[in-house]
């Protein structure tokens, strides 16, 4: 059973395919792992078991009939619950949608369906997405499996703490600041948030409309290819999406190289807040990268240092509007309705109970940003840092076919230390947020351990929208490298859970 | 009530009516705004519903290609310049029937702006409205409140709510300020939205049937003295949902704001409810600052560009200007500006043009349409093109008429079949055996029998006095029943009396 939850996606996929395993004993693995380690992991906030299985048992018939199967056909996947499935309840991580059973799939839930991926169940994630440590669940907080004392990154710690225990090979992020890519660097994992337009947000419970993307999570740069490439593509119930192909992703990540490539070093992404041992990496991993033929190029792009700021009134506006619908009317939570209140008062109380601190936060944010007045000061002005941004980022890669930078200023803190510090808080997604604010493409790879305190670093590779395959190329030579250093992939030297 | 106010006269004395008018329209797209749901009227309720006009988590909106059409459809015909680029905005504000909590909307950048519309008023001078824009954006779902006298939501014990509508798409057409009117303002006012219904149900875009809410006007008044330039405080006067409440509503308010202005006080600025019983109009909410929609930018929608040869391909294909087809029909048929009104307001030009086009006379058309039909039309309470007669059959009377197989009296009894759904002209006269009496012989000792029971007439006819020939004929008629044609008669009975008709 062991050998089985090791496996990559890729492996199993193909194992399948061959029999040597069925996807029945696949999914019956992973559900046995997750049995006996969720308890302290917490990645999971609903597991279902019985859909999986169906699934499952769907493949093994398909392939019996001799039907061709998809290259993702029987992996389990770990689906954050941000995406609404068909009869499987979706919390997004909040009590206000606690017992919320939807009745329609996600397109991205849909794609998963039809590629014949299992869906294991829903992870565990912060109320609405809004966090970087999951701390911020209405349901309890997820366990880093590198050191459960310690946070799995967020939005998306569910997701990502599935991946590095074993529980499943593949598992749905979505990335508003840096929700898939944090997780991803301080969990030893792999996560990209592919360009803005190219996952259809469409059943996709919405935080911040013009930022959210969903992407793969994995734990290698291929699996996330092929993860990339079932969830990727137009559609046209969301009129975001873009129409046209997806860019050759999975061809990129088996074609890994970086030789003659120019990669820029953004001077921004740097200097107080970094962690020495972050740092270490990250000048390794910009040696690694010119030791295997690439150009390295320094970068300025000084509206990075706005990034931040602005991201903390776009996001907070456009999620004040887009979390008004939950007014105890129609679904979710109901408080207070005793037939003597009035439909304000339930839905205040509903909301006072149902939302959390750092959701009520936001609201209150975003709320005084769009308040008339206020609005050219504040949102009006994070619009045009938003600009600027964007503008830095097109320079840029005129000069660079990528860019790179640490994740993450920090390896994964403990539990409960920033907790009461949004501000705090707020800094690990310094590096990740300019990418939310262009709309272009990243992702996380591993890069090491940090000496200091022996926990994962993430690599962050991006490029400019649309070249979403460019990632995979170099993500995939960089980690066919390290790979190649360390002897075995870093995961491995996580502690047995 | 009426205490409070002051006669129309002394109020426009003293002061100078400025008014805005806001007009909704319901466009008629067989789908939702921003979903693929029908937007059939008179369904179950919530049955035309889907997670995006519901508003679920996770929902996201798609534009309705015909809806950006009909609104850019509507920005020519209103003489507007059409956006090369435009977004939706959210306006945030809670109300249990808006399923999102925000209403997708057009803030500062509607998708048509700076056009007018030239209405013509009853002695045929025309005023030109300005409008200052046409945006698109999404109705609400329909709260019914249960178990309070008034059917507001005040002293109601539930309320249920119908999403059925919610997502239509709307069409918000906004004056500039009316100036100038003066005591023309009600009239103007009514003018102008019927002007504008007969332009959208040329573009053929909505039905535009006020009494359906397809149409729905809000009259913003308010009153200044003469020679002074600052405009008053309005009052903003909701849901005056037909044309001559338009007309009262605006009057009302003049009297009204004139009242309290002269007797020293000053007008609040607040959203006032009209009454259609007695065309008073009472306070609702007041409107402060404290108002704060917190528009911005839709986030889940790309810009909309009309590209301009799109654009220009829409102005060619515009239909005639329903005022210019009327002064153009007026002329055509010869009659006056006022029966044309007549005709207008009756919702008779569209059949009466039908009409014709099957083949009958303008005279012959006008005359079924403005008479029997329309009082069968009002007696039912339907609109004219309501009524189950089409243009063909009306024509087909018309010409059966002409060709003197049926007299004025039969023709109605045929009208009433084909409405009782007896079938087509033709069919009702064979059913019915509605035919005139043609049958010289029959008709013949039909004829002497009248004059032998009414020598003394027929000796005043042959006296001279021809006038008299009205009773034979009327007897002659009574015996056959009516089916007689009744200038066949007369001809039959002067011949008979030797007098030259």
């Amino acid at each position: 059973m062991t050998d089985i939850i090791k496996l990559t996606a890729a492996e199993i996929a193909s194992k399948i395919a061959s029999g040597e395993l069925t996807a029945v004993e696949v999914t019956e693995a992973h559900l046995a792992r997750i049995e006996a380690v969720d308890e302290k992991v917490h990645a999971f906030l609903h597991v279902d078991r019985e859909g999986a299985l169906a699934q499952a048992r769907a493949v093994d018939a398909k392939r019996a009939a001799g039907e061709k199967l998809g290259p993702l056909a029987g992996v389990p996947l770990a689906l954050k619950d941000i995406f609404t499935t068909e009869g499987i309840p979706t919390t997004v991580g909040s009590k206000i949608l606690e017992g919320w059973i939807p009745p329609y799939d996600a397109t991205l839930t849909k794609r998963l369906k039809d590629a014949d991926v299992v869906i294991l169940g829903k992870t565990n994630m912060d109320e609405f997405a809004m966090g970087s440590s999951t701390e911020n669940s209405a349901y309890g907080p997820t366990g880093n499996p590198w050191d459960l004392t310690r946070i799995p990154g967020g939005s998306g710690g569910g997701s990502s703490a599935a991946l590095a225990s074993y529980e499943a090979p593949l598992a749905i992020g979505t990335d508003t600041g840096g929700s898939i890519r944090q997780p991803a660097a301080v969990t030893g994992t792999v996560g990209v948030k592919p360009t803005y337009g190219a996952v259809s947000r469409y059943g996709m419970v919405a935080f911040s409309s013009s930022l959210d993307q969903g992407g793969p999570c994995a734990r290698t740069v291929l699996d996330a290819a092929l993860l990339h490439e079932v969830i990727a593509g137009h559609d046209p119930l969301d009129s975001t999406s873009i129409d046209a192909p997806v860019p050759p992703v999975v061809e990129a990540a088996k074609n890994g190289s970086v030789a003659g490539m120019r990669v820029g070093v953004v001077k921004q992404f740097a200097g107080e807040g970094y962690q020495a041992g972050v740092v270490q990496r990250f000048n390794e991993s910009v040696e690694l990268l010119k030791s295997l033929g690439a150009e390295i190029v320094e970068l300025d792009c000084p509206s990075f240092d706005l990034a931040l700021s602005a991201y903390y009134l776009i996001a907070p506006s456009e999620c004040s509007s887009n979390l008004a619908r939950f007014d105890a009317m129609r679904y979710g939570l109901r408080v207070g309705d005793d037939g003597t209140r009035s439909a304000e008062d339930v839905t205040a109380l509903t909301r006072e109970a149902g939302f959390g601190d750092e959701v009520k936060r936001r609201i209150i944010l975003g709320t005084y940003a769009l308040s008339s007045g206020y609005y050219d000061a504040y949102y009006g002005s994070a619009q045009k840092v938003r600009t600027l941004i964007t503008r830095d980022f097109e320079k840029a890669f005129e000069q660079v076919d990528v860019i790179v930078s640490p994740t993450t200023p920090t390896t994964a803190f403990p539990i409960g230390e920033r907790a009461d510090d949004p501000m705090a808080m707020y800094l690990a997604d310094l590096c990740t947020i300019p990418t939310n604010m262009a709309g272009n493409a990243a992702m996380s790879l591993p890069c090491g351990l940090a000496p200091e305190d022996g926990l994962p670093v993430g690599l962050q590779i991006i490029a400019p929208a649309m070249k979403d395959d460019r990632l995979y190329k170099v993500g995939a030579a960089v980690e066919a490298a390290f790979v190649e250093k360390w002897g075995h992939p870093l995961l491995e030297e996580a502690p047995s859970l | 009530m009426t205490s409070e106010l002051l006669s129309y006269e002394d109020a426009l004395a003293s002061y100078d009516p400025v008014m805005g008018l806001e007009v909704h329209v319901e466009l008629g797209t067989r789908t939702k705004m921003f979903c693929g749901c029908s937007t059939e009227l008179g369904a179950e309720p919530n049955s035309q519903t889907c997670p995006t006009c519901l508003g679920l988590p996770g929902s996201l909106p798609v534009v309705n290609a015909i809806g950006v059409e009909s609104a850019v459809k509507i920005g020519l015909a209103l003489n507007c310049e059409i956006a090369e680029w435009c977004r939706f905005a959210r306006k945030n504000y809670f109300y249990p029937d808006m399923p999102k909590n925000f209403q997708t909307s057009q803030y500062d950048e509607p998708i048509a702006f700076n056009g007018y519309l030239d209405v013509q008023l009853e002695d045929g001078e025309i005023f030109r409205v300005e409008i200052e824009r046409a945006h698109m954006e999404e109705d609400t779902g329909k709260s019914t409140h249960v178990g309070g006298a008034t059917g507001r939501i005040h002293g109601a014990s539930h309320s249920l709510l119908d999403y059925n509508r919610a997502g239509i798409p709307l069409i918000e057409i906004v004056t500039k300020p009316i100036e100038g009117a003066g005591e023309r303002a009600p009239e103007v006012a009514k003018a102008y939205v019927a002007e504008l219904r007969e332009v959208i149900k040329a573009l053929n875009v909505s039905e535009a049937r006020m009494d359906k809410g397809q149409m729905r006007c809000d009259v913003n008044l308010s009153l200044r003295p003469h020679g002074v330039e600052k405009f008053g405080t309005r009052s903003e006067t909701k849901n005056v949902n037909s044309l001559r409440s338009v007309e009262r509503a605006a009057r009302f308010e003049i009297q009204r704001h004139a009242a309290v202005l002269s007797s020293g006080g000053t007008i609040v600025q607040e959203t006032r409810h009209f009454h259609e019983d007695d065309g008073s109009t009472t306070s609702g909410r007041i409107k402060d600052n404290a108002e704060d929609y917190r528009y911005f930018p839709e986030p889940d929608l790309v810009p909309v560009a009309p590209a301009r040869a799109w654009v220009e391909e829409l102005r060619s294909g515009l239909p005639e200007m329903p005022r210019v087809r009327r002064n153009r029909l007026r002329e055509e048929w010869g009659v006056s500006e006022h029966d044309m009104q007549s005709m207008l307001n009756a919702g008779a030009v569209d059949p009466i043009v039908a009409t014709i086009e099957a083949g009958a006379d303008a005279a012959g058309a006008r005359k079924w349409w403005m008479g029997e039909l329309a009082r069968n039309a009002n007696e039912q309470g339907v609109a004219l093109d309501e009524l189950p007669v089409t243009p063909a059959q009306v024509a087909r009377v018309v010409a059966l008429v002409s060709e003197g197989s049926l007299n004025d009296k039969l023709a109605r009894q045929v009208i009433e079949g084909v409405l009782a759904g007896e079938g087509d002209p033709d069919a009702v006269v064979e059913k019915r055996g509605l035919k005139v009496v043609s049958d010289e012989g029959a008709l013949g000792s039909a004829v002497d029998e009248a004059i032998a029971s009414n020598a003394a007439i027929a000796d005043k006819i042959r006296g001279g006095k021809v006038a008299a020939v009205g009773a034979l004929v009327g007897a002659v008629m009574k015996t056959t029943r009516g089916q007689a044609d009744a200038a066949r008669v007369k001809e039959l009975i002067l011949e008979r009396l030797g007098v030259e008709g």
